[in-house]
């Protein structure tokens, strides 16, 4: 286990740095790195400035090095619309999207398991093909015109739910949370169930596959054999295989909800860092642009070994093969 | 032979599909006491499986049990009988052990998991209780160190150990009648030796009448008291092992003893049966056995034999039986 | 039924596998089970009436939404059902402009399916062409291909093509360019599947016996088996092409204002949706979505044909 987990983060770490080389690269070498970097408006002396201060008259191996060295103390520059630190502004807008890509990964299970077992249970009813039926428009409704019409039904018609922002916010261990005020989830709904509504249906269909798939397997078979009652084969038996998959691709998924959340963000104007990107794009604030791509790759990375472990732990046979090795 | 507590009257199973009904078992009887094994016989395809599958009320649609048919255990009869009363039936009164120990058990769950649910499905008592029978079952089918095995998964087990481990598990509530179909074809021969004589010996010791599904008419010879030969889903003859591989009467079974490689003198060459099993889609009128069969007449191709019981408990369904026992009078 | 070992000589006269149908029956075949389902039939019929009427709108749409001196600015926000100053009705209604949102929804449901279906199609010949060399080559020009690939795809596409175009700027050519870079790696990694499967096949053992050129190999042999499941995943990729790219332009950095496809209409009257003027996001919005399930279904179904192995 211990040789597996040094071998990942090795790998992890690989993969930042091929990525951390790629950013910089099309920054730094590219384009001209002064233009992205500065602010548009910057005369010649502030542009001398930054060239100094980059050292973008040194060879580029040099650059390289400064850019990196910059990097791991955390200095990815400075945001000009924000005056502070580009990593610092996006930390800010961080816990808004990590609780609205979670609310959208828990809605997306509460929904697509359970419709995902039954379609998989009775694939040839009326139900389960109506179900395999929705799913294929739930994979279809583009993320953002979906959250538009939510708006539509929801805030403009039955006036039910606000449209727009986060809501109140209560702080928790020095992070601002609207997980725990009324207000805050009225808020949340909207757009966490417009972010989840694709992966509840990516769920419903491995769910239903693998429903399907272990309910023909011996195991389930000899279970009834035993005389087990039909709620414990489903439960225990079909739910704790099927969760498998359904765990690793949703794992993975987290890190696709990150990026969707740029589109939710902006529909529902939420002041995530989703958001704070299409912000900064439109603003040419370029260092908040480089320091969200840092910044995500890190999550995608800190994710996928996440889910790699979470994987071997709820899969005993991964954890065999892997103790051995 | 002690009273039957499993008696089959009758049973037929037919699935449909998009060829039409496909009859996999054709009105089949059969019984066995308590302590008694009897080895049912056949092909693939022949129904064998099937058979055993329906005894446990495990035909799943689009497969179907004919309602004229007839299942008794200890006198009780499961034909019509609601789910959660069959449900009770399984893993209490009838068990059944499968082909492959590979897949047999669940492999995210744990053995004693996998051991004590089947326990606490027929009986209120407590976890610790039913831990402990768990464990002394393991002990009985020869794995050692049981507390610690309880705790791995399946995973963690070699095949042999695996079937080891389902058998003690089908065995835990012991079981009136243990349906195995051919738990010991995917092992080791020398592995598979060991299985046969230690489920023999189980179900003897709690008078557990053994049906055992195979197709190896060798591995029959060894255990059974009696056999059934099952051919395109009818039993073509049935009767005490000995007497029926010494003389049988059908000519398919005949075929069969006559393929076992170490029935025959060094140098004769092994007998086959000619053609192939016939498509229970499309079987022909008469005896399904005589576009094979040398013996084959006119009256063979267009009429079913009639199951004919000949002395000595024996029966076949044949118009020409072999080495002519005498008929038991009707 | 379960008997997997064959013992015994009775064993051995199993039925003999049924021969490979070949070309043309199968292609047939395909078909006819194509059409069994009724929902794939809706879809295919929904999708090529899209198509045509799309492309063929410039012949017969009420307006050219494109050409502005036709548009009168008094015509604005008109509800559907309205009639226009020179008394065409707009039975969609009209946007900001006075454009009239029924043949701006066909004129942009063609740069829709235009930049969808170009960028599947290079990406597809692109990633083909990378899978099959991958896979032909082996060794580690194949694990630093696929390394590449698998890098890619952990990245999620929205993202990747959001930031390539915040460098590239606006325009239809660029979003098809971006799309293409962000696809390219999807048929790389099925193609080099199934090749891989291929490869170990009897027949491209025979063939190398035979020492067939290498291009006969992999044109001749090699691709046309990768073929079935590369057109599952374009045929669902052309799908998702056009939901990124109405996605893109939603989001401000995908095809310019001059030619609007799809989710540029919807991002128009995104700023009007809160006043109650639905139309102009919702209709553009409908037409998205039912092309896109339409695609979808044909997909779905294409999936269970030509992969029997998913089928029962």
């Amino acid at each position: 286990m211990l040789v597996y987990l040094i071998r990942r983060i090795g790998q992890s770490i690989m993969v930042v740095a091929v990525m951390a080389t790629l950013v910089f690269l099309a920054v730094f070498a590219v384009g001209d790195p002064v233009a992205i970097l500065a602010s548009p408006d910057a005369d010649q002396r502030e542009l001398e400035a930054i060239t100094t201060r980059l050292g973008l008259d040194r060879p580029i191996y040099e650059q390289f090095g400064i850019f990196v060295w910059n990097a791991l103390q955390g200095d990815l520059g400075r945001s000009f619309v924000y005056a502070q630190p580009a990593v610092d502004v996006i930390l800010q807008r961080f816990p808004a999207t990590m609780e609205l890509a979670l609310a959208a990964l828990i809605l997306s299970i509460l929904l697509g398991v359970p419709l995902g077992v039954i379609a998989g249970l009775k694939p040839e009813s009326l139900l389960g093909r109506s179900i395999m039926t929705t799913s294929i428009f739930g994979f279809s409704l583009p993320n953002f015109w979906l959250g538009l019409m939510l708006i539509l039904l929801f805030a403009v018609q039955l006036r039910w739910l606000p449209a727009s922002g986060r809501g109140e916010t209560v702080e928790v261990f020095g992070v601002h949370l609207s997980l725990f005020t009324w207000d805050g989830l009225r808020h949340l709904f909207l757009p966490a169930l417009t972010l989840s509504l694709y992966k509840a249906s990516l769920v419903i269909r491995i769910a239903q596959a693998g429903t399907r798939e272990v309910m023909l397997q011996d195991y389930v078979r000899f279970a009834r054999a035993k005389g087990l009652s039909y709620n414990r084969i489903v439960f225990v038996h079909v739910l704790k295989n099927m969760m498998i998959p359904v765990v690793t691709v949703l794992g993975l998924e987290l890190g696709s909800m990150i990026a969707f959340a740029v589109v939710t963000e902006t529909v529902f104007a939420y002041p995530g860092m989703g958001k704070l990107l299409i912000d900064s794009i439109n603003r040419l604030d370029r260092p908040v642009i480089v320091a969200y791509l840092m910044l995500t790759v890190v999550i995608f990375v800190i994710i996928n070994l996440v889910v790699d472990l979470l994987y071997a732990a709820i899969d005993p046979r991964v954890r065999l093969t892997e103790s051995k090795g | 032979m002690s009273k039957a507590v499993l008696d089959v009257k009758d049973l037929s199973v037919s699935f449909r599909t998009r060829e039409g009904l496909v009859t996999a078992v054709n009105s089949i009887s059969f019984s066995v006491g308590a302590g008694e094994v009897l080895g049912l016989v056949g092909e693939s395809g022949s129904g064998k499986s099937v058979t055993g599958l329906a005894v446990l009320g495990l035909i799943d649609p689009p497969g179907e049990i004919d309602p004229r048919s007839s299942i008794k255990i200890n006198e009780r009869e499961l034909i019509g009988l609601p789910e959660e009363k069959l449900r009770r039936v399984r893993g209490k009164d009838v068990a059944m052990i499968f082909q492959d120990p590979m897949t047999t058990l669940n492999p995210v769950l744990r053995i004693d998991t996998q051991m004590i649910e089947a326990i606490r499905a027929h009986e209120k008592i407590s976890e610790k209780a039913a831990r402990e029978r768990a464990r002394q079952a393991l002990e009985k089918v020869g794995i050692p160190s049981a507390d610690e095995r309880l705790k791995a998964y399946p995973g963690q087990f070699s095949g042999g150990m695996r079937q080891r481990v389902a058998i003690a598990t089908a065995l835990l509530n012991r079981p009136t009648v243990l349906v195995a179909d051919e738990p010991t074809t995917a092992l080791d021969v020398t592995i598979q030796a060991q299985i046969l004589s230690e489920v023999q010996q189980l179900c003897s010791e709690t008078g557990t009448a053994l049906v055992w599904i195979t197709h190896d008419l060798s591995v029959v010879a060894g255990l059974a008291d009696r056999v059934a030969v099952m051919y395109a889903g009818r039993i073509v003859e049935e009767g005490p092992v000995s007497a029926v591989l010494e003389a049988p009467i059908h000519p398919y079974a005949a075929g069969l003893i006559g393929s076992v490689p170490s029935r025959n003198k060094r140098g004769v060459p092994l007998a086959q049966i000619r053609g192939m099993t016939p498509s229970l889609t499309n079987l022909p009128p008469g005896c399904p056995f005589a576009p094979r069969c040398d013996y084959a007449t006119d009256i063979c191709r267009s009429t079913m034999p009639e199951p004919t019981p000949y002395e000595g408990g024996r029966a076949a369904r044949c118009h020409h039986p072999l080495s002519a026992p005498t008929p038991a009078a009707a | 039924m379960s008997d997997t070992t064959t013992k015994g000589a009775t064993q051995a006269t199993a039925t003999p596998p049924r021969p490979v149908e070949q070309g043309e029956s199968l292609l047939r075949r395909h078909i006819a089970s194509f059409f069994e389902s009724k929902t794939a039939t809706i879809g295919l019929v929904v999708l090529v009436a899209l198509v045509f009427a799309a492309f063929s709108a410039p012949l017969w749409a009420p307006q050219n939404p494109y050409d502005l001196a036709t548009l009168s600015i008094m015509d604005n926000m008109l509800p559907p059902g309205e009639r226009l100053d020179t008394g065409m009705l707009a039975i969609l209604g009209t946007d900001d402009q006075g454009r009239d949102m029924f043949s701006a929804v066909l004129y942009g449901m063609r740069v829709s399916l235009t930049v969808g279906t170009v960028s599947v199609l290079v990406a597809a010949i692109i990633g083909a062409s990378v899978g099959v060399f991958a896979a032909y080559m082996g060794g580690r020009i194949e694990s630093f291909i696929m390394r590449v690939v698998d890098l890619q795809l952990s990245f999620p596409a929205i993202l990747v093509a959001l930031i390539l175009l915040a460098v590239f700027g606006r325009g239809v050519d660029k979003v098809i360019i971006a799309l293409i870079i962000v696809q390219w790696a999807y048929y790389a990694r099925t193609v080099r599947g199934s090749a891989l499967v291929e490869k170990r096949r009897e027949y491209i053992e025979a063939a190398r016996c035979l020492s067939l050129p290498a291009y006969r190999l992999v044109f001749k042999h090699l691709l046309p088996n990768c073929l079935p499941p590369l057109i599952v995943v374009a045929t669902v990729q052309i799908a998702n092409a056009i939901a990124l790219e109405a996605t893109l332009s939603f989001l401000g950095v995908g095809v310019p204002v001059t030619e609007p496809s799809l989710g540029m209409l919807i991002a128009n009257g995104y700023r009007y949706l809160l006043s109650g003027t639905y139309w102009i996001s919702t209709f553009p919005g409908v037409a998205l979505v039912i092309l896109i399930v339409a695609i979808n279904l044909v997909g779905d179904r294409l999936r269970d044909v030509l992969n029997p192995r998913l089928s029962r």
